[in-house]
């Protein structure tokens, strides 16, 4: 069998949410093609091509790909399905955008958000915001899948595989109109090493800017906030961490003012070493958390970032 | 023009799901169950386009009609959202647990019959997780699709809608009909009034059967067991910021 991975990437270079698509890829098939569908985007396909594991990467490069509009990129992928027995995206906002539509267009029943591979039709996926994980058996011919990247290993560059180019569709009945992304410096909060996450307790947004930012710029850490905080205005909707938001999964997650609702939870669980910062002893963040500060995150942080030195 | 919004019936936000012994699924029993938190966000921005309220204009809204699939229970869910305003409902009774691929289906039919000139609706269910109704209903009628709304404009016979996507917000313009699936933050849905309430148990609910459609909803996906996520323990209070860092040095994670 034969799988196609579709690229999460920024037209430079992949992200690593795709390395790690590529790994979930492998353990269904030896025989793992990555198409890159963008506009300008030859070098994310010479990126893709180092990926260890790739046999070919397809390039599907047109001015209608640029901003990975579901309709555009849903009829690529269609048009070129007919040699693969499953497509896998990661479960990024683009993935979960165009590939229930593939899938419909395909007649198979999609497969979101897996978090292990059991066999080549059998996976694991939560279900419930995290509360409960289900074990499903496809019986569709060819499986549409997107991928929890932050369950898999990142497939480490080494490869060489060729890039060749495929057709790419016009443009649908959707036109981009524009984009206002958050601009940083720091690291994405889906691949960042450190996570260090505000809630609700921040009380606005120059507060949470004032508290997070530094604390995030020494620790090389990404920001992240609740659903709370989001909701609140103190931080954009890109911040918030949850089973509705980013699911991360950093070595180490720092949750400041966070009391940790079950939404939350689901979306930063898996990650290796919990700390919460709270001054509400009873917080349930605290009932994941290796380790617990129960204070006000007022004196708590700046004595933080004075032992951090 | 006329607005479809389909509803789901679900365990209510507030209620942590428990999986049964046998693994067989996770325990619905005398729980708690309320409409689909997206889909109420669904149903008030479409009361919101036919009051005309916020940027919308008076009008561009005529008519709301909500449909549900599930259970004959799942009424009370078309009961709630026609107390909110919206205008009549149809239940589409079935005691299955449908793929999202048979929703899809089934709602496709309904679109074929009402002929909405949008069709708006959560994002996804708290329950299945899957997110995929709205793209896959789109895809079947060959309709354009603007996912995770966060801001919907309706004029020229466009939707213009704010995206929530990872890295921030984008905007795209969807020709009509569409498909828009709604997220966290359009809006805050209200709460119906006691006069709401009666005057919508005079409101319309047409109910039929899934056979009815003569569409193929077999299932596709079997599901093997249903089981508790791995547990995290709780760890250790530490004293001060000072402790914290050296637990953390001595972790190996700073």
């Amino acid at each position: 069998m034969a799988v196609l991975v579709i690229a999460d990437h920024d037209g430079s270079a992949v992200r690593d949410t795709t390395n790690k698509t590529v790994t979930a890829a492998l353990a269904l098939s030896s025989d793992v093609d990555v198409l890159v569908v963008g506009a300008g985007a030859q070098a994310a396909a010479d990126a893709a091509a180092k990926i260890a594991g790739v046999r070919t990467v397809l390039l599907a490069d047109n001015a209608a790909l640029g901003h990975q509009l579901a309709e555009a990129v849903a009829a690529t992928v269609v048009g070129l399905a007919g040699g693969y027995d499953a497509v896998l995206s990661p479960a990024t906002t683009d993935g979960k955008n165009f590939m229930p539509r593939i899938a419909a267009n395909l007649d198979v029943a999609p497969i979101s958000d897996i978090v292990e591979v059991v066999s080549a039709d059998t996976f694991v996926r939560p279900i419930y915001a995290g509360n409960a994980l289900e074990t499903v058996q496809s019986s569709d011919g060819k499986k549409v899948i997107t991928v929890r990247a932050t369950a898999f290993a990142a497939a480490a560059d080494g490869g060489s595989a060729k890039v060749e180019s495929a057709t790419g569709a016009a443009e649908g009945k959707t036109a981009f109109v524009s984009e206002e992304m958050v601009k940083s410096d720091r690291p994405e909060l889906g691949a960042a090493k450190i996570v260090v996450s505000g809630g609700r307790a921040l009380g606005s947004a120059e507060e949470f800017h004032a508290v997070m930012d530094p604390l995030a710029d020494k620790l090389g850490a990404a920001v992240g906030a609740s659903r709370a905080a989001v909701d609140a205005g103190y931080a954009p909707n890109d911040y918030q961490v949850g089973q509705t938001g980013k699911v991360v999964a950093p070595a180490l997650y720092i949750a400041i003012g966070i009391s940790g609702a079950i939404q939350h939870l689901a979306g930063m669980k898996d990650s290796k070493v919990i700390v919460a910062i709270n001054k509400d002893a009873d917080a349930p963040i605290f009932q994941v958390a290796d380790y617990g500060l129960v204070a006000d995150y007022k004196t708590a942080v700046p004595e933080l970032m004075a032992a951090l030195g | 023009m006329k607005v479809l919004v389909p509803v789901k019936r679900v365990i209510d936000y507030n209620v942590k799901a428990r999986v049964k012994a046998d693994q067989s699924g996770v325990d619905l029993a005398n729980v708690k169950m309320s409409m689909n938190p997206f889909d109420e966000i669904a149903v008030e921005e479409a009361v919101r386009l036919k009051e005309g309220k916020e940027h919308h204009a008076a009008g561009t809204v005529t008519e709301i009609v909500v449909v549900s699939i599930g259970v004959t229970q799942a009424q009370e869910t078309i009961r709630t959202a026609l107390a909110m305003g919206a205008d009549r409902g149809l239940l589409i009774q079935s005691d299955a647990d449908l793929e999202p691929l048979a929703v899809a289906k089934l709602l496709k039919a309904v679109v074929d019959e009402e002929k909405p000139d949008l069709v708006l609706m959560g994002k996804q269910s708290i329950d299945g997780d899957n997110n995929a109704v709205g793209q896959m209903l789109a895809a079947l009628l060959d309709w354009p699709q603007a996912t995770f709304a966060s801001k919907i404009v309706i004029g020229d016979g466009k939707a213009t809608v704010t995206r929530e996507v990872d890295g921030g917000l984008q905007t795209i313009a969807s020709t009509l009909p569409a498909v828009v699936t709604v997220d966290l933050r359009l809006n805050t849905p209200r709460y119906a009034s006691l006069p709401n309430i009666m005057k919508a148990k005079k409101k319309e609910i047409a109910v039929k059967a899934v056979a009815d459609y003569g569409v193929d909803t077999a299932p596709r996906l079997k599901v093997l067991k249903v089981t508790e996520p791995p547990k995290r323990s709780a760890g250790i209070k530490v004293a001060d910021a000072a402790e914290l860092v050296s637990k953390l040095k001595s972790a190996g994670v700073l």
